[in-house]
């Protein structure tokens, strides 16, 4: 998220999955798009029908690869530097779009002299901390002139450049190097960067398509970055047929990061207020966070509003409009950290709500064991899983165990209405289909009830401490009396709550350019208004897919049913469209207004003419040609100055587990990566010759976790746990295709049946023979028709530091043909000693 | 109206939603739950309870430079509904009829489960259903409609012990539905529709595919040769037939007879002839 949000303003794919058809070229990788994402694949089906290349980069011939123009593979975790080498590749053999660079980029600006690239230090960015593992990034700064103006050279030769740092970071990741580090051939390299280069400019495009492969890795930002810049060079942002798609797992994760459940985020991407920061008050918040500059001047608008339709009348100007009423972060409280202090008895009570992590979790005995510290335990779910039966795992004395469970009956999605986001950033609306099986609720019924009960229970107190329940709006009944008899709250409500209403006369506001900083509007997301722009509309219900192919009438996509985000820039900067061929949007000179056929990214009426005005505050600063609105200085990021915490440019370190030296740096893995060295969460040394395998996770289409594996017809496709392995090492190991093998980490074992194929090969990395093996991470072993050991039994936890997102696409292991030993024979004692603990509430970074 | 399937490979994703929509539509139980290592494909073959199956065939080369090279072919298979049935020429009871869609269908309640049809498919396509067992694993379902929960069966469980194979989804196409798998299918691999029309979209597919240097032939679409004549659902192929596991020749069992008789008749009198000669020498 903060990879695309860094560089181009907003955290969500820049395209919608339809567009993909437009592509002259598409570049899958980190994503097996056919499997995990059949249906939106069948756009990539129709680019490739119409001409289109499609390139498949992925450690698996997988059925991705079945169907792509060209496949390459590549060692797991080494994308950046694959990625790299096509940047050094465009910027050596000058193939970028150097009018889209020229005008929209920060290839221009002058880099300050403070800053020194991984090129001199040898993998480390200036301002390291060796103490602290951190970055001063105030020596990755832009140089600025005496009024604070960033100073530029539109000729882009000035060696201080961002374009000429840009050519010097990259310059050694030759064809040679990919080679090396990424074990892709060559020929292969080079046959796609040709092939991509040829494919963008102004009349042809590419885009890109991402998932998981590329996020959960302890450089998992910085893969994003690699990926913005190269399509930035290319020209391929905002643009139809191109920018960047990313894949999101489930069929609402990017709503679920749009109105969060995320700990350090609020609606809207909107920061958590934190007590590390200066926003103890709602000023100090709002200074700390408000952007003079671009879209985010509105910052406190959009704060204000959201405080209004948390506090309602108690939010009041006097009383910073309940501001104080939220809490405050004070240190990481993201899941992975507070698995840990929950092992180590610091939580009390766990809600787990439509997730598995006692199977699907990294380190899911770390999450086991934790929960036996638990007094309570609360899992709404539609299934008996490996999480909520945790007390009878193999190996597990229920006697032994005090938790106290509590298993609640979730309604699945057809038994609920709603919307989901998928990742279009597209709202869609459904309705019930059949009444819950049995006393199952939805979700809401339950957080409906919860609420309405802490409410009653708190109902007489007068503690202050007390008023953010007391103070809390929740008038979310159901108008329908049937639904109500039942409990079940109304969650079009909810949604237009999320829209935003005139406090004055409750009426619906039409979208977020008509919220007020000043109370006078309330708004529970401002990034989604407009959905629900009068009291009778619910544009998430629009279902016209007639007219032009944005289907601008199907569903409501944020922000202001946008559908290709930055869309300006498939215009010059005169306004008028790069090439006939790849028309967009434009400036309509008779009208005096943006027009096209997707709803323009660009405040309407703002000619492509209009100056900058470098004094001015908010949009104005921008002037008519700068497309990227969300960004401080409207253009895209190249170079990052602040924002991430790892690297100001993207530089390949080896994962944390790796069977190879870093071929590019002496700098091994990412130093800014969190670990947690202790025995519950033991790690294989880097290039450890008892764990000599690299071993890769994913889903397969069959399955995708404990809902499929529950459906007979599903379960009989991938019936049970599997590894991938090349015909080589299956050899010499004796594993015959279809027994059992045994998988090994330092941190357990699991057993699978062996599939021998060709479609996993040893690659030459760095002079030496590289496996790879493949795990797919659908299974658990205690319940469902379709069972086996889960793959994250062998998965230590480490995160990158700008997101703590896990590192568990890239590991390390060892395989034996036969069957694993039972699980509590030969398990080591894993009781933490109290030096080796996580303090809840420690701030880890 | 005559309709069929036109299955175009090249599109092939291997999701298998056709396998799962069509048992899903059809009430059809899981076959058991057997991990085969044979690629991706568990359910292995089409039976009396699959009726559709996607095959994966893994085309890898062993020289580790050769990844350009790399074939993994999907193929969704199905019963072909033939011009020529050999199913519906060997059932006794008169089961097997050829609706008004062109299809090949087992009527499940005149079925005597005889299986002569079973042996008569040039394809292999049409099998026993098995017989009911509560206790058994191979009977799983994922739902089953309101109508039939007292019976905590479904129609196809009920008919278990008589043959079952696709039924060009019958009950779909006559309230003008779109066969489930067509239906489910996310690339337009599976095409339903008016056999002119899919015969003519197939000739033009391989046309442009040949334009683009891949090697495409059709399956089906016109004569298959054997007696059978064309198939109501027929395949685009990128690779021998047998590659597929469909037969390179298949032939139609009653195609058979006229030779078959007419060796009868010639063993026979060579019998007559020899016992004549031998007699009358005593």
């Amino acid at each position: 998220m903060p990879g695309l949000g860094t560089s181009f303003g907003r955290g969500g794919a820049t395209v919608w999955v339809p567009d993909l058809q437009n592509a002259d070229c598409i570049l899958i990788e980190g994503s097996n798009f056919a499997e995990a994402h059949p249906v939106a694949f069948r756009f990539v089906m129709k680019a490739k029908e119409r001409g289109a290349t499609i390139i498949h980069v992925d450690p698996r011939f997988t059925r991705t690869s079945a169907v792509a123009d060209i496949y390459a593979p590549i060692r797991s975790g080494t994308d950046i530097a694959f990625l790299g080498g096509i940047i050094n590749y465009v910027l050596a053999n000058d193939k970028i779009f150097r009018e889209y660079v020229e005008a929209y980029t920060n290839a221009s600006y002058i880099v300050g002299e403070a800053y020194k690239d991984t090129d001199e230090l040898d993998g480390l960015f200036s301002g390291y901390n060796e103490e602290t593992r951190s970055y001063d990034v105030s020596t990755w700064a832009f140089e600025r002139d005496e009024q604070g103006v960033i100073k530029k050279d539109p000729t882009l030769a000035h060696p201080r450049s961002v374009y000429q740092v840009l050519k010097r970071h990259f310059a050694r990741y030759t064809p040679e190097m990919v080679e090396r580090t990424c074990g892709t051939p060559k020929e292969q390299f080079l046959k796609i960067a040709e092939t991509l280069a040829k494919n963008s400019g102004r009349e042809r495009t590419t885009a890109f398509a991402y998932a998981v492969g590329w996020t959960q890795h302890t450089a998992g930002v910085q893969f994003i970055r690699t990926a913005a810049i190269l399509q930035t060079l290319l020209g391929n942002i905002g643009r139809p047929g191109g920018g960047i798609m990313a894949l999101r797992g489930h069929a609402n994760i990017q709503g679920a990061t749009d109105i969060p459940t995320l700990y350090d985020l609020l609606p809207g991407y909107l920061p958590m207020p934190s007590a590390l920061r200066d926003e103890q008050t709602l000023d100090a918040y709002l200074k700390t966070n408000t952007k003079a500059t671009g879209w985010w001047a509105n910052t406190p608008t959009y704060m204000i509003s959201l405080l209004k339709a948390f506090y309602g009348e108690h939010a009041t100007a006097e009383n910073d409009y309940g501001y104080e009423y939220l809490p405050q972060l004070i240190g990481d409280h993201s899941m992975l950290p507070t698995t840990f202090a929950m092992k180590d008895g610091a939580v009390k009570g766990y809600f787990v709500i439509g997730q598995n992590p006692g199977a699907s979790g990294q380190n899911a005995e770390l999450v086991r064991a934790a929960m036996e510290r638990l007094e309570w335990f609360v899992n709404i779910d539609s299934y008996d899983n490996e999480t909520v039966s945790f007390w009878r795992r193999e190996g597990a004395d229920p006697a032994k165990i005090g938790t106290e469970v509590f298993f609640l009956p979730a309604a699945t999605v057809l038994e609920k209405e709603g919307t989901m986001v998928q990742t279009s950033r597209l709202l869609q609306w459904h309705d019930k289909a059949v009444e819950p099986a049995g006393s199952s609720k939805s979700d809401a019924w339950y957080f409906n009830w919860f609420m309405k009960r802490i409410k009653e229970l708190y109902a007489d107190s007068t503690d202050p401490k007390d008023r953010p329940i007391l103070h809390t709006t929740w008038d979310y009944d159901h108008d329908d009396p049937h639904e109500r008899a039942k409990g079940e709250p109304s969650v079009l409500k909810v949604l237009q709550e999320i829209n935003g209403f005139n406090v004055a006369d409750r009426t619906q506001v039409g979208g977020f350019t008509e919220l007020k900083g000043d109370g006078s509007t309330a708004c529970g997301g401002w990034i989604y208004s407009g959905v629900c722009p009068d009291a009778r509309t619910n544009r998430a219900r629009n279902r016209n897919a007639s007219g032009e192919y944005t289907a601008l009438d199907w569903g409501f996509a944020w922000p202001a049913n946008r559908r290709t985000l930055y869309n300006r820039a498939s215009a010059d900067p005169s306004g008028k469209p790069w090439s006939e061929r790849k028309k967009y949007v434009w400036w309509d000179e008779a009208k005096g207004e943006w027009t096209g056929v997707d709803v323009p990214d660009f405040p309407k009426t703002k000619a492509p003419s209009t100056p900058a005005d470098k004094h001015a505050k908010g949009m104005a600063f921008h002037s008519g040609a700068d497309p990227f609105i969300m960004n401080v200085d409207g253009v895209a990021q190249l170079f990052v100055p602040a924002g991430l915490q790892d690297a100001p440019l993207p530089a390949h370190y080896e994962p944390l587990q790796s069977v190879v030296e870093n071929p590019i740096y002496a700098q091994q893995s990412n130093p800014l990566m969190r670990e947690w060295i202790r025995r519950d969460n033991a790690y294989n040394k880097p290039v450890d010759a008892e764990y000599p395998y690299v071993m890769t996770t994913y889903r397969v289409t069959e399955m995708s976790g404990i809902m499929t594996r529950y459906v007979p017809w599903l379960a009989e496709l991938q019936p049970s746990a599997f590894a991938e392995i090349d015909p080589e090492l299956a050899v010499s190991k004796g594993i015959k295709n279809g027994e059992y093998v045994t998988i090994s980490t330092a941190l357990g074992e699991m057993e699978a049946r062996a599939l021998v194929s060709g479609r996993m090969r040893p690659l030459r990395v760095n002079g030496k023979k590289i496996h790879q093996i493949g795990i797919p991470y659908n299974y658990g072993s205690m319940v469902a028709f379709a069972r086996g050991d889960s793959v994250g039994e062998l998965i230590p936890i480490a995160v990158d530091p700008n997101v703590s997102i896990h590192e568990s696409k890239t590991l390390t292991c060892n395989i034996r043909a036969g069957r694993r030993r039972a699980h509590h024979e030969g398990r080591v004692d894993r009781e933490v000693p109290p030096d080796e603990r996580t303090r809840m509430g420690e701030p880890t970074f | 109206m005559a309709t069929g399937f036109f299955t175009d490979t090249t599109l092939c994703i291997g999701c298998k939603a056709c396998e799962v929509a069509c048992k899903q539509w059809n009430e059809l139980p899981s076959d058991g739950f057997e991990f085969t290592g044979n690629s991706y494909d568990n359910t292995s073959e089409l039976s009396g309870t699959t009726w559709r199956h996607v095959a994966f065939v893994e085309q890898m080369s062993v020289d580790p430079e050769g990844g350009l090279h790399d074939r993994w072919l999907m193929s969704s298979d199905v019963c072909k509904h033939c011009t020529n049935a050999g199913c519906l020429e060997a059932c006794p009871t008169g089961a097997i009829i050829r609706n008004e869609f062109g299809a090949v269908f087992i009527q499940p309640d005149v079925c005597n489960g005889c299986g002569y049809c079973v042996v008569s498919c040039p394809f292999g396509v049409v099998d026993l259903i098995e017989k009911f067992d509560p206790e058994g694993t191979h009977y799983n379902l994922a739902s089953l409609s309101e109508s039939r929960l007292d019976s905590k069966q479904t129609a196809v469980q009920q008919s278990g012990g008589v043959a079952g194979k696709c039924t060009l989804c019958y009950d779909r196409q006559k309230v003008g539905f779109v066969p489930a798998c067509a239906k489910a299918c996310p690339t337009e691999s599976i095409q339903f529709g008016d056999l002119d029309e899919l015969r003519a979209r197939a000739k033009a597919r391989v046309e442009t595919l040949t334009e683009r240097g891949v090697e495409a032939t059709l399956y089906g679409a016109d004569d298959v040769g054997g007696g059978i004549g064309s198939l109501n659902a027929f395949f685009l192929l990128t690779d021998r037939p047998e590659t597929y596991n469909l037969p390179a020749q298949p032939v139609l069992p009653s195609t058979r007879q006229p030779a078959g008789y007419t060796a009868a008749a010639v063993a026979a009198v060579g019998l007559a002839l020899a016992g004549w000669m031998i007699f009358r020498n005593a």
